[in-house]
């Protein structure tokens, strides 16, 4: 772990969405969708990021890569706040730092070609012309598994799985070094699926990338990345090493998480109980004090109910060291 | 879609050819299934002509004026006569009512005019520097009268006419549409793509020049134009007086375009590739409705080439010299007029056809704008 360098080191970041403004145009009602993110991505691995819906990991990503504006905190990049960054200025990063999109059907532009939409950010910023750009475009595509004789066909043409390759081909066409992923296989069958994530495996090793992998799908997770770091209402909760976490989880959202997650062998059905979670998540314009799980929790008691609770031995759980929580590798290592 | 389809990629000829059609080829091919609009698309290519080479295909000059036939009646071309074969028509009598001084004409067989094709009459510069001197129609002899539509109350070939008039109104149409799409369209997008007080001031404006009823607000601005103005200066303010009024209505769909592509992936994405403003807007996201923009322009000329003939029938727009159908059927507008020379409503009767014209390529564009409907 120590040899490790760190590329992206996130400070206090906070995210926040305004709802309602006062007549000077200043925010009175507030959505927080981070609040105070503190996460270190290192040079070369998988850091996957899980969370339900509405948690804030698609908006950690997309401030990552520059689509959504930070209201505070700091993101430095090889020793640069990328935060504080011109537009202009940002635009070289943005070329270290490139998206892999969700959803292979809005995108994808459905007026252009696969040799528009790939070497567009070529174009775009007047890298590549001519010969130069056709070269690229088709080396790219042949990487991600594309013929090139697909080059002028439009997204009409191609099914989900394939336009995931057009649009890692796209990220990738400018040589990234940290690809962020949000749910790059969430939208496609199962089949595609592995797929896909093999595809990102070989070009990781390929190119040396750096990923940050989003998504609320643990198994998939589990599969590709190194670490994984566990968001609950904007904040990281939990984040520990793939194989301790899953093993052994030490917040207990993500114990109720892993228990979500559907067991294929159907003699070990009934072995793990299903934890359901009473009540909503929080107010997000309207935050509570202390653990933002608490109310929850089946775990929690009035001390987790005040203050603020910091991310300590990769919890944010004033009981980590006290609870003994299940995860999810005893049950598939328990198997006959 | 069978599960087939969706999971492979097109290898059949014929569905290769799909999968790299451009958006304009699927809008072509679909266009061409619409009878009635590719018959309308015809005559405005034709009409397009006619305004090109509008000198050459007209008999006369549109200052031609014979005082010895005013309000003369059509003739008809006949090739067959007793004096022998050959394209000819046939030269008027005319009688003076002594009582009325209305003149009345009658057709003479006796009196052969010869017509002939690209024969030599008044010269004229095609496209304003060719000097030529052919018509594509016309009287053998330059001076003799033949007036294939009649003439006017002033004694002016009504077809001559009609085909200036037709450079005029239908440019006047096509130019200030022009106008008003850059307009509408950089407004609105601009509204749409950036929102906030822009899109504030934008709508504002908008709602204020939709507040006004058109036809007043016209004629206001008409009236304001000094009065011995030329023709040409008045051709151009009447055109963007035109457009000015006609851009809202663009602008707001423009903008509800961009409201709804703006939070789509594909916009981000162009974004994070480094394009500028400009070329997100126009080059990844104006495509997007380029087909239903060409449709809502070819339905919106009719509105403009009716807001001319209406102006200048008026005659708060065009005025004489300038030709224009609006002009034109301001001789048509008495009873009395009318009713002895029915042939001077022609020239409205180019209106309509023009406006259904261009009415059934815009429903054909419209239509066939979405080529995945299907």
């Amino acid at each position: 772990m120590s040899d490790k360098q760190p590329l992206l080191e996130i400070e206090d970041l906070h995210v926040r969405f305004p709802l309602r403004r006062n007549l000077l145009g200043r925010p009175t009602v507030e959505v927080h969708a981070v609040s105070g993110v503190d996460l270190t991505l290192y040079k070369g691995e998988t850091l996957g990021l899980v969370g339900e819906s509405g948690c804030g990991k698609t908006t950690l990503g997309r401030t990552i890569v520059g689509a959504q504006k930070a209201t505070s905190g700091s993101l430095r990049y090889d020793g640069r706040d990328l935060t504080a960054l011109s537009r202009r200025e940002q635009g070289a990063s943005r070329r270290r730092i490139r998206m892999v999109f969700q959803d292979p059907f809005s995108s994808l532009n459905p007026r252009m070609n696969l040799r528009q939409i790939i070497g567009d950010p070529l174009v775009a910023t007047g890298e590549a012309r001519g010969a130069e750009l056709e070269d690229r475009i088709a080396e790219m595509m042949r990487r991600v598994g594309l013929s090139p004789d697909y080059m002028d066909r439009y997204p009409h043409s191609f099914s989900g799985g394939q336009r995931q390759r057009v649009n890692i081909a796209r990220a990738l066409i400018v040589g990234p070094e940290l690809v962020v992923a949000d749910e790059p296989v969430s939208a496609l069958d199962v089949s595609v699926r592995a797929q896909i994530l093999n595809l990102l495996r070989e070009l990781q090793a390929e190119f040396g990338l750096t990923y940050l992998f989003i998504s609320h799908d643990l198994s998939v997770v589990e599969n590709l990345a190194d670490r994984v770091a566990v968001m609950y209402f904007g904040r990281v909760v939990e984040l520990a090493e793939t194989g301790a976490l899953y093993e052994h989880p030490r917040h207990p959202y993500t114990e109720a998480l892993m228990s979500a997650v559907p067991i294929p062998d159907p003699s070990l059905k009934g072995r793990q109980g299903r934890i359901l979670l009473p009540d909503e998540l929080p107010d997000p314009s309207d935050p509570p004090p202390g653990c933002a799980f608490a109310r929850r929790c089946a775990y929690a008691e009035d001390r987790c109910r005040t203050g603020e609770i910091p991310l300590a031995d990769g919890a944010r759980c004033v009981r980590s060291g006290e609870l003994d929580l299940e995860g999810i590798v005893e049950a598939e290592s328990s198997r006959p | 879609m069978t599960l087939k389809e969706a999971e492979g990629i097109a290898e059949r000829p014929a569905e290769v050819a799909r999968t790299r059609a451009s958006q304009r080829k699927l809008v072509w091919w679909a266009f061409k299934k619409h009878r009635l609009a590719l018959v309308s698309a015809w005559l405005l290519a034709g009409m397009l002509v006619v305004i090109a080479l509008c000198e050459f295909v007209a008999p006369f000059d549109d200052r031609h004026r014979d005082s010895a036939y005013t309000t003369a009646p059509p003739q008809v071309l006949k090739l067959w006569s007793d004096s022998g074969f050959g394209l000819h028509v046939d030269g008027y009598t005319s009688e003076q009512d002594p009582r009325s001084l209305r003149i009345t004409y009658e057709a003479n067989p006796e009196d052969r005019i010869d017509v002939g094709f690209f024969v030599k009459g008044e010269e004229y510069e095609l496209f304003g520097f060719i000097p030529m001197d052919r018509h594509l129609l016309g009287p053998q002899d330059p001076g003799d009268p033949m007036y294939l539509w009649g003439t006017t109350t002033d004694g002016q070939d009504l077809l001559s006419q009609v085909v200036y008039a037709t450079r005029v109104s239908a440019s006047v149409g096509i130019i200030g549409v022009l106008l008003a799409f850059l307009l509408g369209i950089v407004l609105g997008a601009v509204s749409g793509y950036f929102g906030g007080w822009i899109d504030n001031a934008v709508q504002r404006v908008i709602e204020l020049i939709m507040s006004v009823p058109s036809i007043p607000l016209w004629l206001g601005l008409a009236a304001a134009l000094p009065a011995q103005m030329g023709p040409v200066g008045r051709y151009f303010i009447i055109t963007t007086i035109l457009a000015l009024v006609a851009w809202t209505g663009l602008a707001r769909e423009v903008r509800g375009r961009f409201l709804a592509l703006r939070s789509e992936e594909f916009v981000t994405s162009a974004m994070l590739d480094g394009s500028s403003h400009t070329r997100i807007m126009f080059r990844h996201m104006l495509p997007s409705f380029s087909s239903h923009i060409i449709a809502a322009l070819s339905l919106s000329i009719p509105g403009m080439i009716l807001a001319e003939t209406a102006l200048s029938w008026l005659g708060m727009g065009l005025r004489p010299p300038a030709v224009s159908w609006g002009v034109q059927l301001q001789d048509a507008s008495k009873w009395s007029v009318l009713s002895g020379a029915p042939w001077l409503l022609i020239p409205g009767l180019c209106v309509v056809l023009v406006v259904l014209a261009f009415n059934f390529v815009g429903d054909g564009l419209r239509d066939a704008a979405d080529p995945y409907k299907h």
